[in-house]
Parts: C-alpha cells; structure tokens; sequence
C-alpha cells in the first residue's frame, strides 16, 4: 500500500463525512424551516413567526424612551400628502353630529369636535412613514392624547389605548408608553388646512411614533383598557406593535 | 505558501499528493449558514419590496409581481425578515468574531499589495494576462470582495436598524441622510449581494471541485 492510497483513503472518508454532514444540516434546516411556516396561524401569521414579533416588540418596548422624538422638520421639506387607506371614511362628513367618545374612564364622555379643539394644541412637522415603504413629511396641529388623557382620565390602571372609527369599521391598539408619547397628537389640521374625508376629518391621530397604519383616521371611539386591543392590521398578518 | 501542512494527517503525504487544512470547521458552518439565511432575507426583502417598488432601475409593474406570485404578501415578508434578522445578524457577529480573535482576518483582510494584485485577478479572469494567480488562500481580489460583503453587512444590520425604529434610532437616520436614503442604501447592498453571489459562484465553478469541496471538508488537495 502507497502513500497515496492512505491520502485518498483519507480524502474519501473527510469527503463522506463533510457531504453527509451538509446533507444531514440542509434537511435539518428545511425541516425547521417547514415547520415554522406550518404553525397554527394566530392574526394570519404562522404562531413561531407571531412569536417572534412580539419578542421583537418586548425588546423594543424596554428600548423605547418617551424624551427620544421624531425628528422635526421644516416647512419648506412638506411633502404632497398621500391618502392610502379609506377603511371607515365617509365622503359626506358632517362634522356638528360626530363626537368623540371616550370609554374606559371614571364616566363615559362625548365630545364635540369644537370641545376637543378647544384643548391646548400643538404643531409639529414630522414624517409619516407608512409600513409599504414610502414616507411624507406632514405638519400637524392638533392636541396631544395624553393631554385629553389627563382631563379625562381611566378609571383604573391601563395599559393600552384603543381607538376605532365609528362604526368599528377600522380600529387600532396601542401601547400605553406609544399613546402618552409627546408626539401623539389628535389632530383637526393637515399642513395647515382642516383635515379632509381622506385624511380623517373631522379627528385623526398623528402618531410619528408608529408605522401609517396606526395613524388612525376619523377617530369615534377612544377606549382605556388593560387588555391587548385588537388591530385591523395585526388580524391580517401584520406585527401588532408596528412602533418605530 | 502561507497554507499550512495538514496537522490531522502526519507522514500521509508524499511530493505527489497531499491533503492541506484551507477552512477552519467554524468560518465553513458561518458560510453555509449564511447562504440560506441571506437568502431567506432578501427573499422576504422582495416580499416587502413589493409594497412599494419604486427603485430607479429596479420599478416594477404590478402585472409582473402577479404572474411572479409574489404580490400582497407584505406582512408575511415582514414577519420573515424580523424573524431571520436574528440568524442573520447573530450569525455574521459570530464570524467577525471568529475571523478577528482566530487571525483568520490576516488572510482576509486586504492590504497594501491588494488592489494591484486584484487588477491582475482580473486580467488573469478575463484571460488578457497569462501568468498563473498568486498561489494564496486568498487573492487580492478575494480579500477585497470578502472584506466588502462583510462591511456591507454591517451596513445592512445599521441602515436595517435605522429603518426599523427610525425613532428611537433618529441619529442612525439622520448619519444615513434621511429614512428614504438609509432604505435606499438598505435596498442597494442586497442589489450588491445578489452581484456578489453570481461573481462568486461562477468563480467557485471556475475554480473547480477540490476548491469546492475545500469549503464543505475543510481540505484541498495539493499535487
């Protein structure tokens, strides 16, 4: 027996072993791969993939801090606004019959779009960045969540807001430290002009805070709640936090 | 000859063949798991992408993405791309690690002599120069391309963060020049990895299996 023959011995055997070693990781891997795609779906996601999404938010959620802002921007960097959603909209807004509704608090209140624009407003220009990919830059007026939270306050401990048009047609949930962000505005006014049907008249929110999504529009009902809302979006796939 | 004899085979080699150590078990397992994971990112990347498929050369009409079955799956390429960016990340962290504490990186990493030696990589590839490459583990060229996929990488996780909490990261964004320009240059290195990935696929087929077979057994035979 030569020396080589050892060497392809030895070759042949570090070539079994490295292939069917590769072969036994690529199955392992496809099989793991299946298996998270195969999940029971929890909101129209696989349940490891939803797991997941809600690691990803607990992280985020010890990350976020309220004092960190969306930058702000200036007039001349206003975008042409982009109306994309009209899930709860109606064209013939009429807004001396529409209220605000609060739930959750010490006693239910409704309040017309003049009370609520008689709350301390604020402006601001910021980006609304919109889960598809596209963003504008938009300036606001409106008064802040956890202002009209303070006058109205829950009646006990919560830990999410809940907003829905009227109707229910379309809602959102959002995590407490998101709704009492200083950028979270109740907004009547888009780049200096009354909110329109497409953007929410007579009340949106403006939560720089969050994907497009959660920027609610033509706001009926706000509600204070300990447990998890539901979210239209998030029944279909999408990740319930949606925070930036 | 910077590749060292094979420490596991004493006296089993003689002048005509013998079995060399090329790839650390550790740097062989970080690139076959890359391979899936980075494709898996820019698969659910094209998922995401599809929402809004503005991108200069890159604009696609909606009629394509349909007959390509990859239209409305927006949140299933999002809930990919946050579920394997953790494989993806780990997985790349653990490399440079390895790479830097091993000395690996001495071999990888480019130095002055590099780029000379990569312009006649590619005289020599594109068959105008006629003497034989450097008989190295890694080529200027090599060591130029695996250092930049690595330092894109590093820029896919940043733009990547900068993009995913472009708030609580505002000065991630603002050093990338804006959101829409830190998701541009996000968009463009997965357009620099699919470039490297035929690039590097065709050179392992024109290198040849025992250079193959070096990154899967961790040998190459030498004669």
């Amino acid at each position: 027996m030569t020396e080589e023959d050892d060497v392809q011995r030895e070759l042949r055997r570090l070539t079994r072993r490295g292939f069917i070693t590769g072969a036994v990781a690529a199955a392992a891997a496809y099989g793991g791969y299946r298996w998270v795609r195969s999940g029971q779906r929890v909101g129209g996601l696989e349940w490891p993939l939803r797991r997941v999404l809600q690691l990803n938010e607990s992280l985020a959620e010890a990350y976020f801090d309220p004092k960190r802002l969306s930058p702000n921007f200036r007039p001349s960097d206003i975008t042409r606004p982009r109306a994309n959603g009209h899930i709860g909209l109606v064209a013939d807004v009429r807004p001396e019959e529409w209220r605000l509704n609060i739930e959750g608090g010490v006693a239910p209140v409704s309040l017309t779009i003049d009370d609520v624009r008689s709350l301390p407003a604020y402006e601001m220009i910021t980006e609304l960045r919109c889960i598809e990919g596209w963003s504008t830059i938009v300036k606001w007026k409106g008064t802040r969540l956890v202002d009209l939270m303070e006058k109205f306050p829950p009646a006990d401990r919560i830990d999410y807001v809940s907003m829905e048009t009227p109707g229910r047609a379309y809602f959102v949930g959002l995590d407490l430290a998101s709704a009492v962000h200083p950028q979270t505005l109740l907004a009547w006014e888009m780049n200096g002009q009354p909110l329109n049907w497409h953007h929410g008249a007579p009340l949106r929110l403006a939560i720089p805070v969050k994907y497009g999504i959660k920027n609610i529009k033509r706001i009926g009902t706000i509600r204070y709640t300990n447990v998890r809302p539901a979210d239209f979006w998030a029944q279909q796939g999408y990740d319930w936090y949606a925070g930036h | 000859m910077t590749a060292g004899f094979s420490t596991r085979l004493p006296g089993k080699w003689n002048r005509d063949m013998r079995l060399v150590k090329k790839h650390p078990l550790a740097i062989r397992w970080f690139h076959w798991i890359n391979f899936p994971l980075l494709f898996l990112m820019i698969w659910s990347g094209i998922l995401i992408y599809w929402a809004w498929p503005k991108y200069g050369f890159f604009a696609i009409e909606q009629t394509t993405w349909k007959k390509l079955g990859v239209n409305n799956r927006l949140a299933e390429g999002m809930a990919l791309h946050f579920f394997f960016m953790w494989f993806f990340a780990v997985n790349g962290v653990l490399y440079v690690l390895y790479t830097w504490i091993s000395g690996e990186w001495r071999e990888l990493v480019p130095n002055r002599h590099s780029l000379r030696e990569a312009w006649q990589v590619v005289l020599h590839d594109l068959r105008i120069r006629k003497e034989p490459l450097p008989p190295r583990k890694f080529n200027g060229a090599q060591q130029i391309a695996y250092t930049s996929v690595v330092l894109m990488g590093v820029g896919s996780l940043l733009t990547g963060l900068a993009i995913y909490k472009p708030v609580q990261f505002a000065w991630l964004v603002s050093l990338f020049g804006g959101y829409q320009t830190a998701r541009l240059i996000h968009f463009w290195l997965t357009v620099g990895y699919v470039l490297f990935f035929f690039v590097h696929v065709a050179q392992v087929v024109k290198a040849g299996w025992n250079n193959f077979r070096a990154m899967v057994i961790g040998y190459e035979v030498h004669k």
